[in-house]
């Protein structure tokens, strides 16, 4: 008989973790932004310890979008034009079992990114090791599951490929910076805050950084990751509502 | 098991299919059977609702009405099943472009529960040179010859080919053709869409004529007049002014004997053409007989 659905979703994402390796420029890319981003604004705020603590924590909720909403919407968008989503279709794998590898493959790469960041801010930029370990392993995983249900959901809305980029950062862009990834958030104005208070990646960076940073306890960021957790049930049902295993024929 | 298969019932049974998008019916009302081990061509112009139908038997589309069995299953739900015993070659689909040949196959062949010798399909779909080669750097007729692999890994007892030498050279026709022979050799069930006459008359056991979502003909090819209209048709206008033609599966020699005797008296053949009919022309034949019902009303 063949494998059980467990086994076929590990077989998935295993293949799944060899192509991402072939393409080296992509897995570079991956691994060198938020080092590059840190690096940067390590040496742009050098010095300045408060400035650090807020760079730490929104690079970190950043890699969590990048990995996760931007990299599976764009993936979704390639894989249904290229006609590989209609392909695996047809065979016996069930598609829990590839969309499971798929999904497990960019929590990968969440995890590795979330881990060169917590080095490198503790080691070069004196934030120091988590206050809080689950808090930041409870809000990584909420903030995983919202982003990458929305990057799913989004790419229902991507009509082809050419498009995606303009798609995907026309919403990653805006959002990292009014959301306080690079200066605290509650220096922004008041009409931008405001939408920023809407938008999951805000909550997410706050509950990183009271348990990366401050440490404040998790009953006081317990309303982040409620919105956060609503935009990953809105999320969700959007993703699977509207999936699409073929391109649009037009 | 699920549904075991009668070994009698046909691999596929198709009753009274309508197939609409919206107000357009692309399939109006179509019936045919193929038996175990047959090879059978869906024949038509693009448009015709070749796809459309193929795609309800393989469980990509939901039917409007009728009734469909495919090895005993109803595609509808896309049994898993189902699935394992069906290999399906798309018209166009990719895969991982990354990936080698041999890591594909190997890959696929995991999705099935007794799927064939890896190396064996790799030989059988005549990849053996590529088999390391990243698919990216496949050429057209190997990612072709690729399809073909990924489809018959799982061992399946019935394969839908969709088109499936559109836009290939000669020498690639040739080698998809060996190929699907083979399929056949080993006692598969094979139902293929093609709009080439040639290609159906060299492969099918049966073809069904498809236009504008309906089912002309069914038949051996012979029967159908496929393979007469695979003929060469050589014209040319004779000595006396008057035009001569003849019908000929070999042009060859005749066109040898025609313009090494105007050589030999040192005149040129005027108005020399060498066609074969087009599907059209079959179509039209074929429409012209009385046979074929007039269309009442709507439905």
């Amino acid at each position: 008989m063949s494998d059980s659905a467990a086994a076929l979703t590990w077989r998935q994402y295993r293949l799944e973790r060899k192509m991402f390796w072939r393409n080296p420029s992509a897995a570079f890319f991956n691994f060198l932004l938020p080092l590059l981003f840190l690096s940067l604004f390590g040496a742009i705020f050098s010095g300045n310890q408060s400035d650090l603590d807020v760079i730490v924590p929104g690079i970190a909720g950043m890699a969590v979008m990048s990995t996760t909403f931007t990299a599976l919407a764009m993936n979704m968008v390639f894989l249904r034009e290229q006609g590989v989503l209609k392909r695996l279709r047809g065979t016996p794998l069930p598609s829990g079992a590839y969309l499971g590898g798929l999904a497990a493959n960019a929590v990968t790469n969440t995890v590795t990114q979330i881990t060169i960041i917590l080095i490198a801010g503790a080691a070069v930029f004196g934030v120091g090791m988590p206050e809080d370990w689950l808090q930041l392993v409870v809000f990584t995983a909420v903030g995983v599951v919202c982003f990458a249900s929305l990057g799913v959901a989004l790419a229902h809305v991507i009509p082809n490929f050419d498009s995606a980029p303009a798609y995907t950062n026309a919403i990653f862009l805006p959002m990292i910076f009014i959301s306080g990834v690079f200066y605290d958030a509650d220096h922004v104005p008041t009409f931008l805050r405001d939408i920023a208070e809407i938008l999951p990646l805000t909550h997410l960076i706050d509950g990183l950084s009271a348990a990366m940073v401050t440490g404040a306890s998790f009953s006081s960021e317990l309303s982040d990751l409620l919105v956060v957790a609503a935009w990953g049930v809105f999320g969700i049902f959007f993703a699977i509502r509207g999936f699409s295993w073929e391109a649009r024929r037009d | 098991m699920i549904a075991p298969m009668d070994s009698a019932a046909p691999a596929i049974l198709v009753r009274d299919l309508v197939k609409s998008y919206g107000p357009v019916q692309a399939v109006r009302g179509i019936d045919f059977e193929v038996e175990r081990g047959e090879v059978f061509g869906l024949l038509g112009p693009n448009g015709a609702g070749k796809t459309t139908t193929v795609e309800v038997l393989e469980g990509y589309r939901a039917r409007t009405s009728g009734i469909v069995s495919v090895l005993g299953y109803d595609p509808g739900g896309r049994p898993r099943a189902m699935r394992e015993r069906v290999g399906i070659v798309l018209q166009a689909s990719g895969t991982y472009r990354h990936a080698t040949v041999q890591e594909l196959v190997t890959h696929w062949a995991g999705f099935y529960p007794a799927p064939r010798d890896v190396d064996e399909v790799i030989d059988l779909a005549g990849l053996r040179e590529s088999a390391d080669v990243r698919a990216r750097r496949l050429s057209g007729g190997q990612a072709r010859r690729l399809d073909f692999a990924l489809a018959l890994v799982g061992d399946p007892e019935l394969i839908f080919l969709d088109e499936p030498t559109t836009g290939f050279d000669p020498a690639a026709r040739r080698a998809a053709w060996e190929t699907i022979r083979a399929l056949a050799d080993l006692g598969k069930t094979v139902l293929i869409t093609t709009h080439y006459l040639d290609e159906a008359q060299a492969l099918c056991d049966r073809v069904a004529i498809i236009k504008g979502g309906r089912i002309l003909a069914i038949g051996a090819p012979s029967e159908l007049g496929v393979d007469a209209a695979t003929r060469y048709r050589v014209s040319w206008r004779d000595d006396d002014g008057s035009m001569v033609s003849r019908e000929t599966d070999d042009p060859t020699a005749l066109l040898h004997q025609l313009t090494s005797a105007a050589l030999a008296r040192g005149v040129g053949v005027k108005d020399l053409s060498v066609t074969r009919p087009s599907l059209e022309d079959v179509y039209l034949e074929l429409t012209a007989e009385p046979t074929v019902p007039v269309e009442e009303g709507t439905r």
